[in-house]
């Protein structure tokens, strides 16, 4: 067998090597070479409610980019800070019930009502989970899923924040141009700022507290505070997602702390590629649109993710977003061996 | 009285629920989030046993278990042991496989009010003035052989002792000539046939309803967190904890309040002690 005695070779481009210094900037090929895929990403998130044939899949396009924001703040989470949140769903819903309390009882407008959702959501949800920031890998996961369950059936039993019923009656977006580009814009703006982020001196430090937190500690770092300001930030986009859904749907129930919030931004995250930001957006796009045509299929659409995110995890866990980055940067060729 | 009685039962039915989840944790360190779909599959398979095919009771409860001990060696063989090691990929991946369960079961129709089991025995006593079904006494006794013949097992035959060195070193029973990945296979199967065990002695008592594999994935991992993950007897212990303070908040406080006992368990011994009861020789590893 010959192909035994064979194997492959990865070699970066020459394009890419020259793009990373200042020689970026000599000529429009390389110039466009870094820009063209983040442009494709920019204007196709800014064209897709143009092109999409109708109310219901602009619709689907918002709740996208709902189940977006969740993923980016999972992968960062998990990737950046070594924080695996099983608890999406916490998110969405302290952000989500806030912003109906706000509006319906308070009668401020959905302009006012989000940001200040965002804010004080994500200082509730990083109180809550304040305790268990000392915890890291299975425990911080089985406390987080805790949260959105146990926040459930205390809602339930206390009969508070309208009980099973919900909150009705919450105000809608202006319009639902509004609705879609708020939606996109943040997503558009989380992945950018988070991937600048990540690569300050704050973002070494996260890494650092996934990598070895004892090193981090040992250098005099308080990683209880940075973990604190990693879940601020993921909750914050959680909390915002929740808040637009809330507006979207003019409704605030316990269906808010629902599954699908934890799983299919975990799913997303898994296909698209974790650890890059930009993966769980693209499977978010892949994963959220099929899962609309599946929905006459009742659970079984949960079924069909959870085998995917099964495949992908076991067989494929690089994602496709790495894959294509990989396939962008280097060319691959066999050599003997 | 009453207390102290169903206290017992309420401790005895969590530890046989957390049993499996601590056992398979202790020995091959992963996470198995796909146990209360397997508690609640158990108690399907034997309702169909039971129902569709007619078999009696005892056979039935034997195939099922081999056959959820099967699906266990599986999900370690195909899905769990490519992944091991790596926590978050473990976590996700068996708790996909646990959701995929049920709510694929869910989909099949098994849903709502008509799925019960029939208990083993009918009638019940009076123990110190307080009425106890049979049921409840058999589980018990049941749930207190299953521990005996566990700690027998464990103890007096070779797999089982191979089992326990692995749990306490897996580096060193490698070199004994101990396989580890047959040995994970066989704690997923005994893990398993434990989880569907439980659901078999636990589900006559109510319906059997898809949530309940959520409630019993959550318990099992409040007991096994309090009790120090991987450690059996901290288990007991904490299942007796939770146990009665759950009987306790029905009693004083209502019925609502169950699941919350459980979360804040979890949440006080992660805070004070995030090695549980019974997990020292592991906490300076687990703290941060």
């Amino acid at each position: 067998m010959s192909s035994t005695h064979r194997r492959k070779e990865r070699i970066d481009r020459g394009i890419k090597v020259r793009t990373e210094g200042l020689y970026a900037l000599m000529s429009w090929r390389e110039l466009s070479y870094l820009t063209l895929p983040r442009l494709v990403l920019i204007v196709g998130m800014l064209v897709l409610p143009f092109v999409m044939p109708g109310m219901y899949w602009q619709k689907v396009i918002t709740i996208v980019c709902i189940y977006a924001m969740i993923a980016i703040g999972f992968d960062f989470l998990a990737h950046y800070v070594g924080l695996v949140s099983l608890g999406g769903a916490f998110f969405i819903g302290a952000g989500g019930y806030l912003a109906a309390i706000l509006n319906s009882s308070y009668g401020l407008p959905p302009l006012l009502t989000i940001p200040i959702a965002t804010v004080l959501g994500a200082a509730i949800c990083t109180l809550l989970l304040l305790p268990c920031l000392p915890l890291r890998g299975v425990y911080f996961a089985i406390v987080t899923l805790m949260y959105p369950l146990v926040l459930a059936r205390i809602i339930e039993a206390l009969d508070i924040l309208g009980g099973t019923d919900g909150i009705m009656g919450v105000d809608s977006f202006a319009s639902s141009w509004v609705e879609q580009y708020v939606a996109i814009g943040m997503v558009l703006v989380f992945v950018f700022a988070l991937r600048r982020l990540v690569n300050t001196d704050l973002g070494l430090v996260f890494r650092a507290v996934k990598d070895n937190d004892q090193a981090v500690r040992a250098s005099g770092m308080n990683i209880s505070y940075y973990k604190a300001v990693a879940v601020f930030l993921a909750s914050a986009m959680g909390c915002l997602a929740g808040a637009c859904l809330v507006h979207i749907y003019m409704w605030a129930g316990i269906s808010l702390f629902a599954l699908d919030f934890s799983i299919i931004p975990i799913a997303a995250t898994v296909i698209g590629g974790g650890g890059t930001i930009v993966g769980p957006v693209l499977g978010c796009l892949i994963l959220v649109p099929i899962s609309e045509l599946l929905r006459e299929f009742g659970t079984l659409r949960i079924v069909f993710y959870s085998l995917i995110l099964v495949g992908f995890i076991v067989f494929r866990s690089e994602g496709i977003m790495v894959f294509g980055e990989r396939k962008y940067h280097q060319f691959q060729r066999w050599v003997r061996v | 009285m009453d207390i102290l009685i169903y206290g017992t039962i309420n401790s005895v039915a969590l530890a046989i629920m957390a049993l499996g989840f601590a056992l398979v944790y202790g020995i091959s360190r992963v996470p198995n989030f796909a146990h209360g779909s397997i508690y609640v599959l158990a108690g399907f398979i034997t309702w169909s046993f039971l129902r569709t095919l007619g078999l009696p009771y005892f056979w039935s409860v034997i195939i099922t278990l081999l056959i959820v001990g099967f699906a266990g060696a599986l999900l370690y063989q195909f899905i769990l042991i490519r992944v091991r090691g790596m926590a978050i990929s473990e976590i996700i991946a068996s708790y996909a496989v646990g959701i995929a369960i049920l709510e694929g079961l869910r989909w099949g129709g098994f849903r709502g009010m008509s799925y019960t089991l029939p208990v083993f025995a009918e009638g019940s006593v009076m123990i110190g003035g307080v009425p106890v079904d049979f049921h409840r006494i058999i589980m018990v006794l049941v749930g207190a052989g299953i521990f005996v013949g566990l700690y027998l097992f464990t103890h007096y035959t070779r797999i089982g002792l191979a089992l326990r060195g692995m749990a306490q070193d897996e580096r060193a029973a490698l070199m004994l000539g101990i396989d580890s990945d047959l040995m994970a296979v066989v704690s997923m199967v005994i893990g398993a046939m434990l989880a569907g065990m439980a659901g078999i002695l636990l589900l006559p008592l109510g319906n059997i309803v898809v949530e309940a594999g959520y409630n019993v994935l959550i318990l099992a991992i409040a007991v096994c967190i309090v009790g120090g993950l991987g450690s059996w007897g901290g288990a007991v212990l904490a299942a007796f904890l939770i146990g009665f303070a759950q009987i306790l908040t029905v009693v004083y406080l209502g019925s609502h309040y169950q699941m919350v006992v459980a979360l804040l368990a979890i949440i006080f011994t992660l805070i004070l002690k995030p090695s549980g009861l019974f997990g020292l020789q592991k906490q300076l590893e687990e703290r941060v």
